[in-house]
């Protein structure tokens, strides 16, 4: 930060917004819904991050991305928080971010609104051909992240990113 | 919160820890040697989980102990001698068969979603905060090992008769995740964890119907009074030693 001058947040957040989550390339960590808060605290950013999942081993990759963006910024001192509160929640995923999933093959998570127990019985759309005739085969797949699907209409398997 | 009070939290974060910690190192043996690739995914997704929630148990820890939440949980995890471990035995029994991982990870589950539910109500804000975030992922492995439950029970006869087996042995041993530890009863007097033995009703009165609709057998009887947390079985100190291996190498490496 300049001495003198007024904190300029929106060059921090289009900052942020080129950090991709590194296991899904596609899609930045602002569109993921990660980052809940930027801001200055006794000269010092501070970027208020909420984990998707908690043993997500791409945490650490992303608070380490972000320190290094932002120093390139000539942010000399930035600090990451992880909060646990209000939890992450997939449906903070932005609109935009939701298309970039599904381009990248992977089904984008359905909005639950707080009640997942119900969301978990449905069956999953299929990113390619759209259709619901599709069957849950593993609740986990590649990533913390992701389910693995099959879908009986286009005959292939897809991933789901997992509501949360 | 009172420096006794702080203390007793921190020892239960971290025994909480620990269950989770030793049962993510026995799910993570089965990678490359799980029935099917998918389940072979399954059980190291679920490790993975289970030591990220033993790091969130570990960093509160510190944060009560005035300890620096970043070294903290890997002093604990790779510098503590076995015998200062706090896990349940359960947790730290070898794999077995397919049958006795499965049903044990099952039965861990059931007890986090009923401990999770009780901890949201903490009066420590950081502790119910992260039993909320817990217990949201967690929905998924009580779904995941509750449906192999049912398969496995109803399955065949041989797939009945293991998974029996496997609830005959796990079942007394799953008990001592209710214990009352030292310094538990004022936690919970103060508000800050459930009571142990309110825990265990629930969690059995969910297991029993689970279990019995799988047409299992809960054991009969009266079941001995488990062992508390400082007892462990032989099995342990090779865990340990092989988790230490890499660390305790080279102590002052950088990772």
């Amino acid at each position: 930060m300049v001495t003198g001058q007024p904190p300029d947040l929106d060059r921090v957040w289009e900052a942020l917004e080129e950090i991709k989550d590194p296991e899904i390339p596609v899609i930045s960590i602002v569109e993921l819904g990660l980052i809940r808060q930027v801001g200055y605290t006794a000269g010092r950013l501070v970027v208020t991050l909420s984990p998707s999942f908690a043993g997500c081993p791409a945490l650490d990759v992303m608070r380490k991305d972000v320190r290094q963006r932002l120093q390139q910024l000539g942010e000399e001192s930035v600090e990451v928080r992880t909060v646990f509160s209000p939890p992450w929640t997939s449906d903070w995923i932005t609109p935009a971010g939701r298309e970039k999933l599904r381009g990248f093959g992977l089904a984008p998570p359905p909005r639950h609104a707080g009640d997942l127990t119900a969301v978990l019985q449905q069956a999953a759309r299929c990113p390619y051909c759209e259709s619901q005739d599709t069957e849950l085969k593993n609740g986990f797949g590649s990533t913390p992240c992701r389910s693995i699907y099959f879908c009986n209409s286009c005959v292939q398997p897809f991933e789901q990113f997992k509501p949360l | 919160m009172k420096a006794e009070l702080r203390e007793a939290l921190a020892n239960y974060l971290t025994a909480i820890g620990d269950d989770e910690l030793i049962l993510a190192h026995r799910d993570s043996e089965w990678a490359g040697h799980a029935p099917i690739l998918e389940e072979d995914i399954g059980f190291a997704n679920l490790a993975l989980d289970e030591l990220g929630h033993a790091s969130i148990w570990y960093r509160l820890a510190a944060e009560l102990l005035d300890e620096d939440p970043d070294r903290h949980p890997d002093a604990l995890v790779f510098t503590r001698p076995a015998s200062e471990f706090r896990n349940v035995q359960m947790v730290e029994l070898p794999n077995g068969d397919w049958a006795f991982s499965m049903l044990r990870q099952y039965l861990f589950d059931a007890s986090e979603q009923v401990r999770l539910s009780a901890l949201a109500a903490s009066k420590h804000p950081e502790l119910a905060q992260a039993a909320v975030k817990i217990r949201t992922e967690e929905l998924y492995h009580i779904r995941h090992t509750s449906a192999w439950v049912r398969r496995l029970g109803l399955g065949t006869q041989q797939s009945n008769r293991k998974m029996q087996t496997a609830l005959d042995l796990l079942y007394p041993r799953a008990l001592q995740l209710f214990t009352e530890e030292t310094g538990e009863a004022e936690l919970a007097s103060a508000g800050l964890v459930p009571r142990p033995d309110r825990l265990l009703a629930s969690w059995a009165s969910q297991v029993s119907e689970e279990l019995i609709a799988s047409e299992l057998r809960l054991p009969d009887g009266n079941l001995s009074t488990p062992a508390g947390r400082n007892a462990h079985t032989s099995h342990l100190e090779p865990l340990v030693a092989e988790l230490q291996q890499v660390a305790r190498l080279e102590a002052e490496i950088a990772w």
